[in-house]
């Protein structure tokens, strides 16, 4: 169910693309103000979380730690399991960033007869993310061609190495496969794989099936119905220089494919797409765990009026001896006062 | 609303903000002019109708797709005839016959192969053909 309602959703937004170029001819709507109410939304959504998270106050240290803290120094400890500074939060960090560290981690518990609980390695998800992601990047990094010009040496340098396979003409690019191949793998996953399945919702299938669809239209447009590309950089260098270039015939396939990239970035500050963001501000990843190394002090502690012992028995003293309760100081007594729970 | 650890929040943020915006500051102020393919070559002023093997619009988004048809056919069928949509018939040959009319390289295929990114090793059909010749 939930995978069907994202399969409509985006169905829906493809038929809108077709519909409103076909029929309705909106040429400029769909590739001028659709594109910049959602870079706007993409900037001003991503800011906004930001800092609505950067707002929450993070008092004490809370990593998952998966290693030996650092302690005697005959101990081996683990530095990006356990960091206990923030070089080595650093390095944890980039790691986590750039490599999915914990994502590596995953294993996969089964029951089998027995009955016997099995632990296995279990790396495909990790490979399948890692693929994903890369290939996304290499991918938009190469759409920076329609965006600049002249057209900068490593944008024109990761084409060439993208499509060095010389397959076909136009080439085709590696990234494209294994962008298909991972996004493909990571949508079959969630529908096959029971206990998976169960957990996804709406918000795991849309973005998956939006990639998919974005990536299907993108192959369209360079492999199958082509389109003009002198006109698409028109188009595109027209909206960044915030020019109207006067959209002229390009094939509904582009406008099809234009809806749904702007589809995934106006969504991508509010949905679990944002974890691009929230990474770097995960307290269970980001702080390191010194605890017991420096002295953490509660900030919001409300301000409570505190009496100390003397002060308590220098207000009650005549009234503690009248009751008969002892006390560390005699009225007048000379002598030093022997204060009960006092430090000294 | 209190920003805690505001230093790292506005770095990360203002690096996030310049990267997104990339191609509107990196075009501030550059003119970037439609490329214009030259037609004005001797053998293309000197013919009578002006009719490449495609129509333009399709050679403008299919050219390509010919000369890959047109390398698979030579290459492995050894076939070198090839006949038009309007019954002409042409030798399939980059050399002897697109290079025959367009017979300026750096200002006919490279005008928009630069414009639109392509690498100048990406077009590969110079790893084997040798460019032309070209007065300048």
């Amino acid at each position: 169910m939930n995978f069907i309602m994202s399969l409509v959703a985006v169905l829906a937004l493809v038929l809108t693309a077709f519909l409103g170029i076909e029929a309705a001819g909106l040429r400029t709507f769909f590739s001028m103000a659709v594109p910049y109410v959602a870079f706007t939304l993409f900037i001003a959504g991503t800011v906004y979380r930001v800092l609505a998270w950067a707002s929450s106050p993070v008092p004490f240290r809370i990593p998952t730690t998966a290693g030996q803290q650092k302690t005697f120094p005959w101990i081996k400890r683990n530095r990006f399991d356990n960091p206990a500074n923030k070089k080595e939060v650093l390095g944890r960090m980039i790691l986590e960033v750039l490599l999915f560290r914990s994502l590596f981690r995953n294993t996969k518990a089964e029951i089998e007869k027995g009955p016997k609980l099995y632990y296995q390695w279990e790396k495909w998800l990790w490979v399948g993310g890692l693929a994903l992601h890369y290939s996304f990047l290499v991918i938009l990094l190469r759409h920076l061609r329609f965006f600049t010009e002249p057209v900068p040496f490593f944008v024109q340098a990761l084409g060439g190495m993208d499509s060095f396979l010389q397959v076909g003409l136009p080439g085709i690019y590696i990234s494209d496969s294994v962008f298909m191949l991972a996004v493909i793998y990571l949508l079959v996953r969630r529908l096959i794989i029971p206990t998976v399945r169960y957990i996804s919702l709406p918000g795991d299938y849309f973005p998956l099936i939006l990639m998919l669809a974005i990536g299907v239209t993108g192959i369209l447009t360079r492999y199958f119905t082509r389109v003009d590309l002198l006109k698409v950089k028109q188009l595109a260098l027209g909206l960044a220089k915030f020019q109207s270039s006067a959209p002229e015939q390009v094939g509904t396939i582009f406008y099809i494919h234009l809806l749904l990239v702007c589809t995934l970035i106006a969504y991508f500050p509010f949905s679990k797409l944002m974890h691009a963001g929230g990474i770097f501000l995960s307290p269970t990843r980001n702080l390191p765990n010194d605890s017991r190394i420096r002295r953490h002090v509660n900030p919001w502690d409300y301000p409570v009026e505190v009496q100390t012992y003397a002060e308590y028995e220098e207000r009650f003293r005549e009234k503690m001896i009248e009751a008969g309760l002892p006390v560390a100081k005699e009225i007048a007594a000379g002598g030093p006062a022997v204060y009960p729970l006092t430090k000294k | 609303m209190k920003i805690y650890d505001g230093k790292f929040i506005i770095a990360g943020l203002v690096a996030f903000i310049g990267l997104a915006t990339f191609p509107i500051w990196s075009n501030i102020g550059k003119a970037s002019p439609l490329p214009e393919p030259k037609l004005d070559t001797p053998a293309i002023q000197q013919m009578e109708q002006k009719q490449c093997v495609l129509t333009r619009d399709e050679m403008r988004t299919g050219h390509m797709r010919l000369l890959d048809e047109w390398r698979i056919e030579v290459v492995r069928n050894g076939g070198r005839i090839y006949t038009a949509t309007d019954g002409k018939i042409y030798e399939m040959s980059l050399q002897n016959e697109c290079m025959r009319c367009h017979s300026n390289k750096t200002r006919f295929c490279d005008a928009c192969h630069s414009y639109v990114g392509l690498p100048n090793s990406t077009p590969y059909c110079w790893t084997c053909h040798i460019a032309p010749r070209e007065k300048d």
